[in-house]
C-alpha cells in the first residue's frame, strides 16, 4: 500500500473544520492532491436557513475520524508516511475550529509528526496552486466567500498585503440573504447563480457601491437593502417579483464591483496575474466577468475548480506545505483563533 | 492494564495515567486558560516525567459528558486523535459517575452537581457505602427538585462539583437530611477517577472505537430545541 516515499517528497495530512464542512486530505509536495475527503453538513443547516455553530461543532466531532481515515485510505498511505499534519486554526467558528485543532494536535503528537497551523484564507488562496502548476507568487487574489471578501497581493507563499476588504457583509453573505428574501433558500450562492441564468441582468438597476476612503474596499449592505426594498415595494404594489431577473440583476451588481476593483488594482500595481478563491469563486457570472475583463486587459486569469473553491482540506494541505518548508511549526498549545487576521502568525 | 484518562468537561483540565491499582501520574489544572491550550501540553509533561511510551496504553478513558459543550469536544477530539494515531480503543466514562467515584466507599450518599445554568444542574445520586453504586443516573434537573428528591430518600448526603458554590445557599435553605460539602482535594473532576473507573469499564469490555466517540451532552443545541418547539 505504501507509495514510493523518496527523501525529497513531502506528504501532508491536512484537516479543515472551520465552518460546516468536515474535511481531510493528503497532499504531496504541496500541489499534488492524493485525496480530498469532504463531509458536508449543508443539508442539515438548510433546515435552519444558515450554519448553526453548535450543530456544526457536534457534526464535526462525529465525523472527524472517519474523514481522516478515509483521506489516508484514498491516498493509499499510512499516518506514518506523513511528514507533517496541517490544520486550519482560524478564522472561523471557534467551536468548529477547536474540533479540528484538538484532533490534529493529538494525531501529530501521538504519531510524532510536526504540526503546522494554517490560516483558512491562505488555504483558499492556495487552492489556485493545485490545478495551475505554473502559478507562483507574486499575483493579485480576490477571496470571496460566505465569511470573507478580501482583495490581496500574494507577495510570496504565506506573505500577503491586503488591498481591500468588505466594510460590512461578505459577498457570499449578501447572496445568502438575498436568496432567503426571495425564497430560494440556503446556500444562496449556487441558487442565485442558477436562477440568474434565466434572468436579465439589466432588468433592475441596483447600486454599485463605492466606499469612502480606500477605493479597493467593498460594501454589500447597501446593495442588499436595495434588493430588499425592491422586494417590499413590489409586494406593497401587489406586483409579482421576477426572481430570475432580480437574481441576475443583483448578481451582476456584485460581480461588477468585484471585477472592477480587482482589475483596477491589477492595473495600478502592475500585476499580470489575477486569481480568485473562496466559495463565491465558483459563481459562473464572476468567472465569466473576470475572465472577459482580464482578457481585455491582457491579464492571465486563474480560478480553482468548484470543489477547491468551497471549504476543503486539500487547499489547507497546499498552504501547510509552503508553511512547512518555510520552517513553520505549531506548539501543542495551538489554539483556535476565530478572528485570525491574514498574515498573522 | 494501563489507562490514560482525559477530563475537560468543566473549567478543570486533567490528564492521568493509571496502571492497574496505581495512579502513576496526574496533572490537574483549574485555571482560566482554555483546554485547547492546556490539555496536550499537560499530557506531554506527564509523558516526559514518567517516561511513558504511549504505545503501551491499553485504552483512553474520556470524561464523556455532560458538561461544557466545547470542553467536552476538546477532550473527545484529543482522545479521538490519540486513539486514531495509536490504534487504541476509547472508553467513554459518564462525567458525573467519575465525579462520584472520587468518593468511593463514602458513608454518605454522593451527589455531584455541575452548574448547568438557569437553576439546572447536571447531577446523579450514588450509594457508595459498599464501593460504588448508581442510584440515579446522570441527568439534567432543577436544583430544588434534586434537593426535594434527596429529602424524600432520607439518606445523609455529600455534595461536590462546581455547582456547589453556585447553589450552596439554596441547598442549605431547603435540605432536611444531614449533609456535607466535599473539600478541595475531592470536589472537582479528576482524570484519575476517569481513568480508574474507565479501567473497570475496559475490563468489562465496554470500549468503543475512536471514530465512534462523541460526547454525551444530555442537552440538544438551542437552535434544535427552538425548532422542535416551533413544530409542536
Amino acid at each position: 500500500m505504501k507509495k514510493n516515499h523518496t527523501e525529497e517528497d513531502v506528504y501532508i495530512l491536512a484537516i479543515e473544520s472551520s465552518c460546516d464542512e468536515t474535511a481531510a486530505a493528503v497532499v504531496k509536495n504541496g500541489r499534488e492532491i492524493l485525496s480530498n475527503v469532504i463531509s458536508s453538513q449543508i443539508a442539515l443547516h438548510t433546515l435552519y436557513g444558515g450554519v448553526v455553530p453548535e450543530i456544526a461543532s457536534r457534526k464535526h466531532i462525529e465525523k472527524i475520524n472517519q474523514v481522516v481515515e478515509a483521506a489516508l485510505l484514498e491516498a493509499g498511505m499510512y499516518l506514518e508516511d506523513m511528514d507533517a499534519i496541517g490544520v486550519t486554526y482560524g478564522p472561523g467558528l471557534v467551536g468548529a475550529l477547536l474540533v479540528g485543532v484538538a484532533e490534529a494536535k493529538a494525531i501529530a503528537y501521538a504519531a510524532g509528526k510536526p504540526l503546522v497551523g494554517v490560516h483558512h484564507i491562505e488555504g483558499h488562496v492556495s487552492a489556485n496552486f493545485i490545478e495551475h502548476p505554473d502559478l507562483e507568487p507574486p499575483f493579485l487574489c480576490l477571496i470571496v466567500s460566505g465569511g470573507h471578501t478580501h482583495l490581496v497581493i500574494v507577495k510570496d507563499y504565506g506573505e500577503f498585503e491586503i488591498l481591500g476588504r468588505t466594510r460590512d457583509d461578505a459577498a457570499g453573505e449578501a447572496f445568502d440573504k438575498v436568496a432567503r428574501a426571495v425564497g430560494l433558500g440556503y446556500p444562496g450562492g449556487p441558487k442565485i447563480d442558477l436562477a440568474a441564468k434565466e434572468g436579465n441582468p439589466h432588468a433592475i438597476k441596483f447600486p454599485r457601491a463605492k466606499v469612502e476612503g480606500n477605493i479597493y474596499d467593498f460594501s454589500f449592505s447597501g446593495l442588499k437593502s436595495a434588493v430588499l426594498n425592491h422586494i417590499n415595494h413590489a409586494n406593497m404594489m401587489g406586483e409579482e417579483i421576477g426572481v430570475a431577473d432580480l437574481a441576475a440583476s443583483f448578481q451582476s451588481a456584485v460581480v461588477d464591483v468585484l471585477v472592477s476593483h480587482t482589475v483596477d488594482a491589477a492595473k495600478e500595481y502592475g500585476f499580470k496575474k489575477i486569481a480568485i478563491a473562496g466559495g463565491v469563486a465558483s459563481n459562473s457570472a464572476l468567472r465569466k466577468g473576470m475572465g472577459l475583463a482580464c482578457e481585455k486587459a491582457g491579464i492571465a486569469f486563474y480560478y480553482p475548480s468548484p470543489i477547491y473553491c468551497t471549504d476543503n482540506a486539500a487547499m489547507i494541505g497546499t498552504a501547510a506545505y509552503y508553511e512547512y518548508i518555510n520552517g513553520a511549526r505549531a506548539g501543542w498549545d495551538l489554539n483556535a483563533v476565530p478572528n485570525l487576521k491574514l498574515g498573522e502568525r | 492494564m494501563r489507562i490514560l484518562g482525559i477530563e475537560s468537561s468543566s473549567l478543570v483540565a486533567s490528564v492521568a495515567v493509571v496502571d492497574d491499582e496505581v495512579l502513576t501520574a496526574e496533572y490537574t489544572v483549574n485555571f482560566k486558560r482554555t483546554h485547547s491550550q492546556t490539555l496536550l501540553p499537560m499530557l506531554d509533561e506527564i509523558v516526559k516525567m514518567v517516561e511513558l511510551d504511549l504505545e503501551t496504553i491499553d485504552a483512553i478513558a474520556i470524561s464523556g459528558g455532560p458538561g461544557s459543550f466545547t470542553g467536552l469536544r476538546i477532550g473527545s477530539a484529543t482522545g479521538k486523535g490519540l486513539g486514531l494515531a495509536l490504534k487504541k480503543p476509547l472508553v467513554s466514562v459518564p462525567t458525573v459517575d467519575a465525579m462520584a467515584y472520587n468518593l468511593y466507599g463514602s458513608a454518605y450518599w454522593v451527589c455531584p452537581i455541575m452548574d448547568a445554568r438557569r437553576n439546572q444542574v447536571y447531577t446523579g445520586i450514588y450509594d457508595n457505602r459498599n464501593g460504588f453504586s448508581v442510584i440515579k443516573e446522570q441527568c439534567a434537573m432543577d436544583i430544588l427538585e434534586l434537593v426535594e428528591e434527596l429529602n424524600e430518600a432520607g439518606q445523609k448526603v455529600i455534595f461536590l462539583g462546581d455547582g456547589v458554590p453556585v447553589y450552596k445557599k439554596q441547598i442549605e435553605e431547603k435540605i432536611t437530611v444531614p449533609y456535607l460539602f466535599a473539600p478541595a482535594h475531592l470536589n472537582r473532576q479528576r482524570a484519575a477517577a476517569v481513568a480508574a473507573l474507565g479501567g473497570l469499564y475496559y475490563e468489562e469490555g465496554k470500549t468503543i472505537s475512536a471514530a465512534e466517540h462523541s460526547p454525551d451532552y444530555l442537552r440538544k443545541p438551542q437552535a434544535e430545541r427552538e425548532r422542535e418547539a416551533n413544530f409542536s
